[in-house]
């Protein structure tokens, strides 16, 4: 018997009535960006043709995103059975955020009605990055949903459909792995022919896909532990601590590689006197690899890494670490030259902050209606 | 247990520095050359008296609504590149502003508009081939048929060329095509560009990358006070010539070596990064981007032998009863 269970109860609640307000109102200027222009609603332009909808809703949004990536390496890869309650909820939030992602995808595309052109073989330039990205982010929506479909099929109770998808699993969890290395490499990679846009700080060149592939596995953890906590918070259920405590210890190791690596790499670049400059850009440098070193610092100490206030603390950190690395590299250091700036509207962060709502909404319902949380017996 | 997962955890590791140090030994393919019959312009910013009959022209040619600045009722007041203006006059001031094409206290005129780079950033990086390079001309053209408009081209471009409609519910991306797009094909008709045309002085002078890369290091090469006869037009049959004395060019001509190069050219007495041109080297990004895109996807070789590892791996763990340790 499967120890995943609907949590049932009201969908209604007050949280999620607050949550559907705040997409209520982004869906109008949705519906405006679609029938005055992307300019009605977006303060981007022709110096910053990518904003937020582009930079938070894909690229950082997708990062944070790579929970079920971090944890399907942690369980299948090295073989750790006791993290399978944590792989539903975080297939779940992958999925919510990967299909949102490809939502925000669709509505900060300037010519969305030719989506479908980036499917079509003859169309395809093997040159361009933003085309692996482009493929390797839709199919893995598609594997995400294969990847999560047994707790729907237990739900309506397809037994011979579980036990045909039980022998191919296998392939897809593997798929599941490949896919997010590689376009979360990628997205990175996307820095490279941005050339002098790109802050010397994060313009590291050939190092963007190694760099980017850590955040994505950092931010895969953190958002792990952020959510599992965040869910024995609000539903209860059996304390998960001691495990994600370990999780956090793999985090530590990931973000030590991270730092190490890129203080090398700006070294032998010999970048590392910008990191005193004392401009903008040295400052946000400094401010990231705090948020880097400070879960680190709490995670490592014995009386911080089993309280879950404190875990949560650091995997709040560790998020925005990730977070800020990808924003500072695509926007806030970004600097296509003289005569541009960019800051988002009203309107603009109105939508990104409806496409957040929605996707926990989406999180909330199918957590109560679907076996997706693990319960031990009192529940 | 615990040997076999520090062996494991260290052939991740190994897997991982190795892709690493395959990727940062890279070797980006050479820049791109130029197209066989590669046609440009020349701009001589010394010649320019900003009168602005280019972007007249090229507002005609394109069938584009002039764009008005502060009420002015002048007849275009672009101040730059946008879906509605393709080609723009801008200018350079210092101090006083007295002394034409001076550093100090002087002005001078710059050019903006597609570059034609040989090795260009907006065509590598667009998914759906929406820009490309022709064979022939090196001419960079755009297909909206194709384009998704994620505007990558636009990140991807160092001049910030390709422009999104952001005003129209159903918006393209615009740039100059050389006045060799679909309905107008003036280069494969013969002509020369509107711009090039209609300039009075031959600030913008059309002809093959190669004849103007020649006379553009000739100009650089003369001596200040000298005369020099100036065509105007298109360079392999100039309509027509005016003398003028030389004046002190920067020994530089921008897009001979920029990125690759471009079949765009720009000659000045101002240096360059105070006319606004971005900090380049001679390696074209799209070189190293391809670089590293190759290495890595190559045959999709990578991604095949690491989704086997990977299936091999995974089959192995989930069949050890639901996942060894407890």
């Amino acid at each position: 018997m499967s120890a995943f269970k609907p949590l049932g109860g009201r969908i209604l609640t007050p949280a999620f009535l607050f949550f559907f307000t705040v997409f209520i109102i982004s869906l109008y200027f949705m519906v405006e960006r679609f029938t005055d222009g992307m300019g009605a609603v977006a303060n981007i332009n022709s110096g910053y043709p990518w904003g937020i909808w582009v930079v938070y809703d894909v690229i950082i949004g997708t990062g944070l995103a790579c929970g079920g990536y971090a944890l399907a390496f942690t369980v299948y890869v090295f073989n750790k059975g006791k993290y399978h309650p944590l792989v539903r909820p975080a297939l779940l939030a992958s999925l919510a955020g990967y299909a949102l992602g490809g939502f925000g995808a669709i509505f900060d595309m300037g010519r969305w009605w030719q989506f479908y052109n980036i499917l079509l073989p003859w169309n395809w330039n093997f040159n361009s990055v933003m085309l692996e990205v482009g493929l390797c982010v839709s199919l893995y929506i598609i594997v995400l949903i294969i990847e999560f479909s047994p707790a729907f099929l237990e739900r309506i109770g397809a037994k011979g459909l579980l036990k045909v998808l039980d022998k191919v699993l296998f392939f897809f969890i593997a798929l599941g792995l490949l896919l997010p290395t590689m376009h979360q490499s990628s997205l990175g990679s996307m820095l490279i022919i941005m050339g002098y846009k790109v802050d010397p700080l994060w313009q590291v060149v050939h190092f963007q896909p190694l760099l980017a592939v850590i955040t994505a596995m950092i931010m895969g953890y953190s958002i792990v532990i952020y959510e599992a906590s965040l869910a024995r918070v609000s539903f209860g259920g059996s304390d998960e601590t001691p495990l994600l405590s370990v999780l956090g210890k793999v985090a530590v190791g990931l973000m030590a590689a991270f730092v190490v690596i890129r203080l090398v790499i700006l070294g032998s670049q010999g970048k590392l006197g910008l990191i005193f400059a004392g401009d903008m850009s040295s400052i946000l440098f400094i401010i990231e690899m705090a948020l880097f070193i400070l879960p680190a610092v709490i995670i490592m100490s014995p009386a911080h890494n089993q309280s879950p206030a404190k875990l949560v603390i650091a995997a709040t950190a560790m998020l925005f670490a990730g977070s800020l690395y990808r924003f500072n590299a695509f926007l806030f250091t970004y600097d296509p030259g003289a005569g541009f700036s960019y800051f988002p509207s009203g309107p603009e962060i109105m939508v990104t902050l409806g496409v957040i709502a929605f996707e926990i909404m989406i999180y909330l319902i199918i957590v109560k209606t679907l076996p997706v949380l693990h319960r031990s017996e009192q529940a | 247990m615990k040997r076999r997962d520090f062996l494991k955890s260290g052939l991740g590791a190994a897997a991982l520095c190795g892709t690493a140090g395959v990727v940062s030994e890279a070797e980006a393919r050479p820049n791109l050359e130029p197209a066989e019959e590669a046609v440009g312009m020349l701009y001589d910013s010394t010649l320019c008296v900003g009168c602005k009959a280019c972007v007249y022209k090229c507002k005609e040619v394109n069938g584009m609504e002039p764009t008005y600045r502060d009420g002015a009722d002048y007849y275009d007041s672009a101040s730059d590149l946008s879906g509605d203006t393709l080609n723009v006059i801008k200018i350079y001031k210092d101090g006083n502003g007295k002394y034409k094409d001076a550093e100090k206290n002087g002005f001078a005129f710059e050019k903006r508009s597609c570059m034609h780079c040989v090795d260009p950033g907006c065509v590598s990086a667009c998914p759906v081939t929406a820009l490309e390079r022709q064979n022939r001309t090196g001419i960079v053209t755009y297909n909206p048929d194709a384009c998704i408009g994620c505007r990558t081209c636009m990140t991807a471009c160092p001049y910030n060329v390709p422009q999104f409609e952001y005003d129209e519910t159903f918006g393209q991306i615009n740039k100059c095509q050389m006045c060799n797009q679909k309905g107008v094909e003036r280069i494969d008709n013969g002509q020369m560009t509107g711009c090039a045309e209609v300039c009075p002085t031959g600030a913008t002078l059309f002809g093959t990358r190669d004849a103007l890369l020649a006379e553009a290091k000739k100009r650089t090469a003369l001596k200040p006070g000298e005369t020099y006869n100036y065509p105007m037009g298109d360079l392999s049959k100039p309509d027509s010539y005016h003398e003028k004395a030389v004046p002190d060019y920067k020994d530089h001509v921008w897009g001979e070596k920029e990125a690759g190069g471009t079949n765009v050219m720009h000659i000045s007495a101002v240096s360059f990064d105070k006319l606004g041109m971005p900090p380049l080297e001679e390696r074209s990004y799209a070189s190293v981007s391809e670089g590293v895109q190759h290495t890595l996807y190559s045959y999709l070789a990578l991604p095949a032998v690491a989704l086997a590892g990977l299936s091999f791996v995974v089959k192995r763990n989930a069949d050890s009863d639901e996942g060894g340790e407890q």
